[in-house]
């Protein structure tokens, strides 16, 4: 792990001109190669902190530093990053094969080069036999692992993940979780990943930072001292239900007013 | 194909029933076999007129196509210039092209230009209305990832909003295939021996004064024909570009 943090949110808070309280000042960082989850509630301000680390919001106040420098010179920095929306947001009309060349497309990296790492990383998700098909052809977990690949066919070094598996049936959502765990550590990404799912939180993360709602904030972190790889077996242990036990008590907490009125 | 053809057939079997057991003249509605006659004795002045009435619907369409893109582009590029000008756009398509025809053929000295300006005028709004609607008809989603990415405004143009666009853009065509013949149609009307006195609209005038009620149907049979072959040109073209990935175009069960 490399000395430098790879994510460093320094007092970065959003509020739109309506008044709306999205997130209050946050601080938050993240080292190379951490595995960190932001768990919390809708409205919790998850998404919107994710964006800003992304580049795709501004924020009202604070800044927000990838590798030292601000995001806006991410390009400068050497380093790329990914971004892996809750929809596929495939392009319908194109096959497998050009959404996921799509950024390399973008970026004008030659096409026989293009394809070949496509391809590569297509393997990786276990889709190379689908790089013709059409997204309205797969499965939803699928058309989800074809966004997977678009988001590593760059080489990312930080992958940001907002909720990628929540419109997935739970059976393929805990197999893209445990592919998920197996491409953090093959390709030393270092990755964070917005859940509102307490059980995806434990089974994933090194880290979890519980996040409450109205008005969105950071409320507690927690380690998850589980050592990787982490089997299926890990999600029916004893240690598991502990540490779910304490993020739900955690974001119980946080919601205050719930308490009394979910514990009569 | 075949249901239509077969509906088309039980229609025109009940148009003669009709026409022959209520012994109806020919003077005010002609049976099929009538019209028919008159179609095969009369083929090279109405086929001729078809030209060129079909001339017209063409290249008006085809102008109406080109404007309205390159309009619909302009509209997209900024709101301002949008929320300026659509107005107008929509004056287009509510005044109706039969008051303002008549001025055009005074002003436009060539009688086929005339005809063609007024079918063009008809044909645009629904080219501009759709297409821009399909161009600003992004998915949020693709229009983050393309600015994650800094794409050029180039870029997001050709390879998001073109694509996203052509559904509706089809749709367009479907419409303004049919509106340029109607233009085209009307505006001779209206021009009457002031426009270029060949088309269908003024075989179906003559034909009004000569009382020659079956050339008149003729015409018209013609005219229709014209508008279905159209519309179904329009189809096939928008099944072959949207074929595989559109929801309009894929089968469902």
């Amino acid at each position: 792990m490399s000395a430098v943090p790879a994510v460093e949110v320094l007092a970065a808070e959003k509020t739109y001109p309506n008044g709306t309280q999205a997130l209050l000042p946050v601080k938050l960082s993240a080292n190379q190669g951490e595995f960190i989850t932001l768990l919390g509630p809708s409205g919790c301000g998850k998404s919107t902190l994710l964006k800003m680390v992304a580049g795709l919001l501004e924020p009202s106040d604070g800044r927000l530093l990838l590798w030292r420098k601000p995001v806006q010179e991410l390009a400068t920095s050497g380093h790329r990053l990914s971004f892996v929306f809750q929809e596929a947001t495939l392009m319908p009309w194109a096959q497998v094969m050009a959404n996921v060349r799509l950024p390399l497309d973008l970026a004008g990296v030659p096409r026989p080069e293009a394809e070949a790492r496509v391809r590569k990383v297509l393997k990786l998700v276990g889709l190379q036999k689908f790089e013709n098909a059409l997204p309205r052809e797969l499965s939803g977990g699928m058309q989800m692992r074809v966004s997977i690949a678009r988001g590593l066919v760059t080489e990312p070094k930080l992958l940001l993940m907002d909720e990628p598996f929540g419109a997935l049936d739970e059976i393929t959502r805990n197999r893209l979780d445990s592919d998920l765990l197996n491409l953090w550590t093959q390709q030393q990404l270092t990755v964070m990943f917005v859940t509102h799912s307490i059980f995806e939180a434990v089974y994933l993360s090194q880290r979890v930072v519980v996040m409450a709602a109205r008005p969105g904030r950071i409320v507690e972190e927690f380690s998850i001292d589980e050592p990787y790889p982490r089997s299926a077996d890990f999600r029916v242990s004893t240690r598991f239900s502990e540490y779910a036990k304490r993020l739900q008590d955690s974001l119980l907490r946080a919601s205050g007013e719930l308490q009394d009125e979910e514990l009569q | 194909m075949l249901w239509p053809a077969a509906v088309a057939l039980v229609l025109l079997a009940l148009w003669q029933g009709l026409v022959v057991g209520l012994e109806i003249p020919p003077f005010l509605v002609p049976s099929p076999v009538r019209v028919a006659q008159v179609m095969v004795a009369d083929a090279g002045l109405l086929f001729g007129s078809l030209y060129v009435t079909m001339k017209i619907t063409l290249l008006a369409f085809i102008t109406a196509t080109v404007l309205g893109v390159l309009i619909a582009f302009a509209f997209v590029q900024s709101r301002v210039v949008e929320t300026a000008l659509f107005p107008y756009a929509v004056l287009l398509q509510v005044t109706p092209i039969v008051a303002i025809a008549p001025l055009i053929i005074i002003w436009v000295k060539n009688p086929t230009a005339s005809l063609v300006v007024c079918a063009t005028l008809v044909a645009l709004f629904p080219i501009i209305a759709n297409t821009t609607l399909g161009l600003r008809s992004v998915n949020a989603g693709l229009l983050s990832y393309f600015k994650l990415n800094r794409a050029s405004r180039w870029q997001t143009l050709t390879r998001l909003r073109i694509p996203s666009a052509l559904p509706y853009f089809f749709g367009g065509l479907r419409i303004s295939s049919g509106l340029a013949l109607i233009g085209a149609v009307v505006a001779e009307f209206v021009a009457g021996t002031g426009g270029t006195g060949t088309g269908l609209a003024y075989q179906i005038l003559q034909a009004g004064y000569q009382l020659n009620i079956p050339r008149m149907f003729a015409a018209l049979v013609l005219i229709t024909l014209t508008g279905v072959l159209l519309f179904a040109l329009m189809a096939v073209l928008s099944k072959w570009a949207l074929g595989g990935w559109h929801e309009s175009e894929t089968p469902h069960d």
